[in-house]
């Protein structure tokens, strides 16, 4: 049975905003990031899902485009998410004792 | 169409616990879900390479960057506040407002054309829209630019990280060496006496 493309652009908008919020009230700078994850997310159902309707790949190569400009996003904002937030120095793995029994 | 509904509502309500978790532990978990299950979204629209792709970058690389971050700040130490109530008020309007925007916006699109499911076939021929061997070929040729773009973005990527992370580490002074190097003398002098 067909889905009408308009349902997938309210799924869409709905992670779009659940990010946004997300984004806005949460502080945690991990659980923002994840937010914005949700938002690239929420862009690649629209490309891909209108990729189908319309049957053009451009649409699957533009949410290619957009998974590695998040993964880029994801590791440059824990790198710096780590060089601010970093708790103790560690200069050498053998001076991490948290686990030591 | 029952297969959209069933995965959109465990897509909203991992995203509403992504949001919500307490930890962010608990959040990546939600998050995991949630692209777990866009990976079979994806498939349902007949992009083989994508969810793929999303379950080994995103579930595989980024997820796992964001667990060993929490492992890293946070063993030991208290967890990051939740902070004041970031919306006060505007709720209401905004709720409204966007919910005009979201029927605006799925009435344009509305004439469209629907979305059928994947035609079935062998997995991975060419010609069928969205399988593997379509994909790659359109990546290798007619959109060779983009593909091209998505290096340069990483690379830049590498090279931001590598700048961030290297200003951390401080180029061993004279004193630190001096030090050094008297330890191993002593080392060798107490070798020599036993």
């Amino acid at each position: 049975m067909p889905v009408p493309i308009g349902d997938y652009v309210a799924l869409a908008s709905v992670m779009f905003f659940i990010g946004v919020v997300g984004v806005v009230v949460r502080r945690n700078p991990l659980i923002m990031l994840m937010s914005i994850e949700l938002m690239f997310n929420a862009a690649n159902v629209l490309l891909i899902a209108f990729a189908r309707a319309w049957l053009q790949n451009a649409g699957q190569i533009f949410a290619f485009l957009v998974i590695t400009v998040a993964a880029a996003e994801a590791a440059i904002g824990l790198a710096i998410i780590v060089s601010t937030f970093r708790p103790e120095r560690f200069v050498d793995v053998d001076d991490v004792r948290t686990l030591r029994g | 169409m029952i297969a959209f509904w069933f995965l959109g509502i465990i897509l909203i309500a991992s995203a509403v616990w992504t949001i919500t978790a307490r930890k962010a532990v608990y959040s990546v978990v939600a998050l995991l879900l949630n692209f777990a299950v866009l990976a079979v979204l994806y498939l349902t629209l007949s992009a083989e390479f994508l969810a793929v792709i999303q379950i080994i970058v995103y579930s595989g690389a980024i997820l796992v960057l964001f667990v060993f971050v929490i492992a890293l700040l946070s063993s030991g130490v208290a967890p990051f506040a939740m902070g004041p109530n970031r919306l006060p008020r505007i709720w209401l309007p905004a709720g409204i407002l966007g919910l005009a925007a979201l029927g605006f916006l799925m009435f344009a699109v509305s004439g469209g054309p629907a979305v059928t499911a994947p035609s079935s076939g062998p997995v991975g021929t060419a010609g069928v829209f969205g399988s593997i061997a379509n994909f790659g070929k359109a990546l290798f040729t007619v959109e060779l630019l983009p593909f091209e773009v998505t290096a340069l973005i990483l690379m830049v990527a590498v090279i931001g990280v590598i700048t961030l992370g290297g200003e951390q580490m401080r180029e061993p002074s004279a004193r630190d060496e001096a030090k050094v190097q008297r330890e191993m003398r002593e080392a060798i002098l107490r070798e020599g006496e036993g």
